[in-house]
């Protein structure tokens, strides 16, 4: 299964740029070794995996009444900021929950990806 | 009760379990057996039930699958623009296989599968049920007090989002199974309650389905024999279970220190008795196992004290001093509030349930009335009783609030 991986926020950690040049480091490693224990894995797959600019740079796009409204600012007001997102094959939600522990504690929303050619159930 | 219904009630989690480690298809194999079922509830009263009645009911079972995926199969072979993802298909089937053909193994993916921790509670509760035991949705429904369409849709869903969100049929590691097994309890348990305090309407007890919970854990932990949390739970839910019939007298609800005890069950307090000797309790144990253990050991107190004055209420208030330790809650603070004023007098219990609140609760109120009664307070009672009256949504329990209330005069 395809699943995508929303970096959703902080949790219980400090924002990103509260840390310490050092603890931000630490932080790194550990996108590191995810990737690395995802490599190890057998049947995982990183497909994709970025960091996203912060919700200042986000535009959210709304088309009402045929017209395509632009507003600054990330889609829901109240949600923190999406921090980083992956795109992982995985050969079900244990194995990757499983992997998910090595990268720093955030708050993540875990959704698979739809596969229009499988079975019906 | 008949042959097919001895072997459903006895093999229905194993056969699915079975069908679904070859088939990987929880939306074709559940009705797959039920259909097998049926077969067999026309022909066998006729033609007599079969050398082997499991294996006749898998092997039914297993024709209508590869029917079923052979329909598929033409269906696919019809759309051309599917046809690459055949082998794809494939593959992700052969990944999802996971080693170890033991039938037990089966049984025990099915139930790490109904209850893992990514389903509601009360989902993989009802789905362990329905899946392992085979239990028919009506009496989940009746069990846990919603309507028959209501709990249909809610096993649905559980089960869409099973083959959706990709929960394996599989069983951890190590290192994660003894969460996964807190897990199991947790469902079972809920389960258990659920036939045991209802919330509202006129149904007090319905312990014949509270006892289909036993069944989930003793199915369990013959898998998994020795595992802590499962020997604490089953022991809890069986000293609960053994006051099912004394519980309720003419409709009415009997309390502990007035109920029959001559109507408690002796076989399920002597097994609860032996399971808490077990040696595996005395290893270092997860929380939650280690909680059942304590209420276990208190219901134990009342259970072995052969008339209400002989209870050891020093030694339940002791037990639930260290229940709190583990992890403080309003109901093991009420029930703690209720040994301490049994030991120590009303005016030591009243102090105890200082700031105990359960929301939607009639029962703090009405411990309070009671212990205010008891210490002479009138006024004070009378109102605490017509504060939990009006928060009450049980019929009977009701009614004897009413009477209590009415026994203190106006």
């Amino acid at each position: 299964m395809k699943y995508l991986v929303l970096l959703m926020g902080d949790g219980e950690l400090k924002p990103w740029t509260h840390h310490t040049a050092e603890e931000q480091g630490e932080l790194m490693s550990r996108f590191g070794a995810f990737d690395a224990a995802c490599r190890a894995r057998e049947g995982v797959e990183i497909l994709s995996g970025e960091a996203l600019g912060g919700p200042e740079d986000s535009t959210t796009v709304r088309t009402r009444g045929g017209q395509v409204q632009l507003t600054d600012g990330p889609f829901a007001e109240a949600v923190e900021g999406l921090g980083g997102f992956y795109l992982v094959e995985a050969p079900d939600l244990d194995v990757l929950l499983d992997l998910l522990k090595v990268l720093p504690p955030y708050d993540m929303q875990v959704s698979p990806v739809i596969d229009p050619y499988a079975d019906a159930g | 009760m008949d042959e097919l219904d001895r072997v459903v009630r006895e093999g229905w989690g194993r056969l699915l379990a079975q069908l679904l480690s070859q088939f990987r298809r929880l939306d074709l194999v559940e009705d797959a057996l039920g259909d097998a079922v049926e077969a067999a509830s026309r022909t066998w009263p006729t033609d007599g039930a079969p050398d082997n009645p499991a294996g006749w009911l898998m092997t039914a079972a297993r024709r209508r699958v590869l029917d079923r995926l052979r329909t598929e199969e033409v269906a696919r072979r019809k759309a051309p623009l599917l046809t690459i993802d055949a082998a794809r298909q494939e593959r992700g089937t052969s990944t999802m296989a996971d080693p170890g053909s033991l039938v037990e193994d089966d049984l025990l993916r099915l139930v790490l599968m109904c209850t893992h921790p990514a389903l509601a509670p009360e989902a993989a509760s009802a789905l362990a049920l329905r899946l392992v035991l085979g239990v028919p949705t009506p009496d989940i429904a009746r069990l846990f007090l919603v309507n028959e369409s209501t709990m249909a849709a809610r096993i649905t869903r559980a089960k869409k989002r099973i083959v959706g969100a990709g929960i394996p049929f599989g069983v951890p590691d190590a290192s994660v199974l003894p969460h996964r097994l807190d897990t199991v309890a947790h469902t079972a348990y809920l389960a258990f309650t659920a036939g045991y305090s209802p919330g509202s309407g006129p149904d007090l007890l319905r312990a014949d389905l509270a006892g289909e919970a036993i069944r989930l854990t003793r199915t369990v932990l013959r898998l998994r024999p020795d595992e802590p949390v499962l020997v604490a739970l089953l022991a809890l839910m069986l000293l609960q279970h053994s006051r099912r019939d004394a519980r309720v007298t003419h409709g009415r609800l009997v309390l502990l220190a007035d109920q029959d005890r001559r109507r408690w069950h002796s076989e399920d307090i002597d097994e609860a008795t032996r399971l808490l000797a077990y040696p595996a309790l005395l290893e270092p144990i997860t929380a939650q196992a280690a909680a059942y253990v304590l209420q276990a050991r208190i219901a134990a107190e009342h259970a072995l004290a052969s008339t209400p004055d002989q209870t050891r209420w020093d030694r339940i208030v002791g037990l639930y001093d260290v229940l709190l330790g583990l992890a403080t809650t309003p109901a093991a603070r009420l029930a703690r509030a209720v040994a301490v004023a049994e030991h120590r007098g009303p005016a030591a219990g009243l102090a105890a349930l200082e700031g105990v609140e359960i929301p939607a609760s009639h029962r703090p109120a009405a411990v309070r009335a009671e212990l205010l009664a008891r210490a002479g307070d009138l006024d004070a009672a009378r109102a605490a009783y017509d504060q939990a009256i009006a928060a009450c949504a049980n019929d009977v329990e009701r009614a004897h609030l009413q009477t209590r209330l009415d026994e203190l005069g106006s």
